[in-house]
């Protein structure tokens, strides 16, 4: 058992590091290829006209142009070893501090998002599936099916038109208040402000979940025990609580632990439309504007974070699975 | 004379099917089954694989699939067995034995399991003197289906009757792929359940088990009940009364294993009137027709030559 579990936390951590490596490689090769020039994106092209050749110099020097790729990246990935993730050519801050802030923001926003998501879709998927073919599970299909192809940007524009413009209940967008000083900003206001683009990660997140959980329950509900169980008088929700809820909670959270990556992806667009100040769209300006070491950072942690996601998925199978966790022991 | 626990008359389940598309078809599983069963008497159900004899359990306990229809009568103790009067009953004084293991919860520990989660002192004390009697040990509680051990399987799923006061059981192929002593121990086990004065219907395709510990034997043929003989008539062929049944005898290992030609005809292409007449070598005209199940010295039968 210890060997086991020693082997097994040894390949995790090998997959973890081949993960990153294979990523920041990716993501780098990618940034080099794109057709923005850091220059004309970051400094504009008429400021460049009218700078003289040694300024051009300098500036090139500052954002990596004409360097060998493979000896930026090596130095990049020397300096990231040794826990140097460099400064942000944008904000021109340590990338560290930059990623503590926007992460700060997106993880409260994400975490919001992933809980809600998966409770309602959890129980929307338990409601649907055990009243199939009713008009409730026909409700809940209808509108999973919907939201899923629904683009999030657009479901985020929805909202933000519904309850920011015509409503004006809800901050069309940012994260605190404007001309607030940073110390006069409250929790409530953080909170007021974050409530629209957790409700559009919710939303979408929802319908997946759902659906799973759906499916999964019409399994149960056909499955030879649950037919027993009837036969033994358990009906209603004895019988769910004795024998649904388990059965479908096991894959339910497995799926949605995968479904990191889903509202991570997610958060990229939203937090574009509603001008969050979070991880994705420091992700989405560190692209546009070649800011290589931040992008190469987020890029990261995003890896990790599904990575992380997919793990304690599998660790948490074992442990409520006793199929697994026994079968490990014996 | 007492009330019997419980008698099906006429029992006829179908399914709707869609064939090619959007054509609907009828599938005729069980047409015309009779049986009793009386309080302390072990019935035996006897029929070849796949003829839809699990179907009489899934309709006694109220749990046919959607769309399947069910049509007869149906009598528990005195009155008829309807579908809110089942839901009352199952599970306390109707209960039903499962084929296997897959009919538990694989998530959800034995003991638990049989005690459907009641927790109360007396269920729990019942619980440890049944596994007390069936010799299974305490630890067993606490294991989860999947780690039961062969020997265990069915001592367990019978656990699950008697931790209720059942007056009607009902097995549902109590033997599958055991070996002749677990199987005729479990047997044993059902047999004791009618002894303690509840009325055991065991469904199973095992002629020479069922013989050997129930008191009747119901033969059911494609669909239909042919014959209803005590387990003494079986043991010369001239007490029994159906060509088949005595073509059942005759397979026996112990009078010479013979079988005869052709199959049991499939649902969809059953032969009118008696379903046996192609195989039989008395059939005539008059057997195309509907034949009666009559009564016949003690027993019943669906043949108009037995005498």
């Amino acid at each position: 058992m210890e060997k086991r579990l020693g082997i097994q936390i040894r390949n995790k951590v090998i997959r973890m590091v081949l993960l990153v490596l294979t990523t920041s490689m990716l993501t780098f090769i990618l940034m080099k290829a794109s057709p923005i020039d850091p220059l004309q994106a970051n400094v504009g092209q008429a400021a460049l006209g009218s700078m003289s050749h040694e300024q051009v110099e300098k500036l090139e020097e500052y954002w990596g142009v004409g360097e060998s790729p493979v000896k930026q990246y090596v130095s990049w990935a020397a300096d990231f070893i040794r826990g140097d993730m460099g400064t942000s050519l944008l904000y021109r801050q340590p990338v560290a501090d930059v990623i503590a802030v926007k992460l700060a923001n997106s993880l409260f926003l994400m975490v919001t998002a992933w809980i809600l998501s998966g409770i309602l879709g959890f129980f929307l998927g338990v409601i649907s599936g055990m009243n199939r073919g009713r008009w409730i599970d026909r409700l809940v299909k209808g509108y999973c099916l919907l939201i899923s192809s629904t683009p999030t940007f657009w479901l985020a524009l929805l909202l933000l038109m519904v309850f920011g413009v015509w409503l004006k209940i809800l901050p069309v967008g940012l994260s605190v208040p404007i001309g607030v000083e940073a110390a006069g900003v409250t929790f409530f206001d953080r909170v007021y402000h974050a409530v629209l683009p957790a409700l559009t990660l919710s939303i979408t997140g929802v319908s997946n979940i759902a659906l799973h959980t759906r499916e999964k329950m019409i399994g149960i509900m056909e499955s030879e025990y649950v037919l027993f169980a009837r036969a033994r008088g358990e009906k209603g929700l004895v019988l769910f609580w004795h024998h649904g809820l388990r059965n479908a909670l096991l894959p339910a959270i497995t799926l949605h632990f995968a479904a990191v990556s889903e509202i991570f992806g997610g958060s990229v667009l939203v937090e574009q439309v509603f001008s969050y100040p979070g991880l994705g769209q420091a992700a989405v300006s560190a692209g546009l504007g070649s800011d290589m070491p931040l992008l190469m950072a987020i890029t990261i942690i995003s890896a990790l974070f599904v990575f992380g996601g997919n793990m304690i998925a599998d660790i948490l199978y074992g442990i409520v699975d006793p199929r697994i966790r026994k079968g490990g022991a014996a | 004379m007492e009330e019997p626990v419980l008698k099906i008359e006429h029992l006829n389940i179908s399914f709707l099917q869609y064939t090619n598309g959007m054509r609907q078809s009828q599938l005729d599983v069980i047409r015309d089954l009779d049986v009793e069963v009386n309080a302390g008497e072990m019935v035996a159900v006897v029929g070849s694989s796949g003829s839809g004899k699990s179907l009489l359990a899934h309709a006694v306990l109220g749990i046919l699939p959607y769309n399947a229809a069910r049509g007869g009568r149906m009598t528990y103790r005195g009155s008829e067995l309807t579908q809110e009067r089942i839901e009352k009953l199952r599970g306390s004084e109707i209960v039903m034995v499962p084929q296997s293991l897959s009919y538990l919860d694989p998530l959800v520990k034995i003991g638990k399991q049989i005690r459907k989660g009641r927790n109360d002192q007396k269920t729990v004390e019942k619980l440890k003197n049944i596994f007390r009697r069936y010799d299974l040990k305490e630890e067993v509680e606490d294991l989860y289906p999947f780690e039961l051990s062969g020997g265990m399987n069915r001592r367990i799923l019978i656990s699950t009757a008697l931790i209720e006061e059942p007056k009607l059981v009902i097995a549902d192929e109590p033997t599958p792929g055991l070996d002749l002593k677990v199987a005729k121990r479990a047997m044993g086990h059902f047999r004791e359940l009618a002894d303690l004065g509840a009325g055991v219907l065991v469904i199973t395709h095992d002629l020479e088990l069922a013989l050997e510990t129930a008191d009747r034997v119901v033969v059911f043929y494609a669909g239909c009940t042919v014959e209803e003989a005590a387990s003494k008539d079986f043991i010369r062929e001239e007490t029994l009364r159906h060509p088949y049944t005595k073509a059942l005898w005759r397979a026996l290992p112990q009078h010479g294993f013979q079988f005869i030609e052709g199959v049991q005809p499939y649902v969809k292409e059953m032969p009118e009137g008696c379903p046996f007449s192609p195989r039989c070598g008395m059939c005539t005209q008059e057997c195309r027709s509907d034949i009666p199940y009559r009564s016949l010295r003690g027993g019943r039968v669906r043949c108009l030559y037995a005498t």
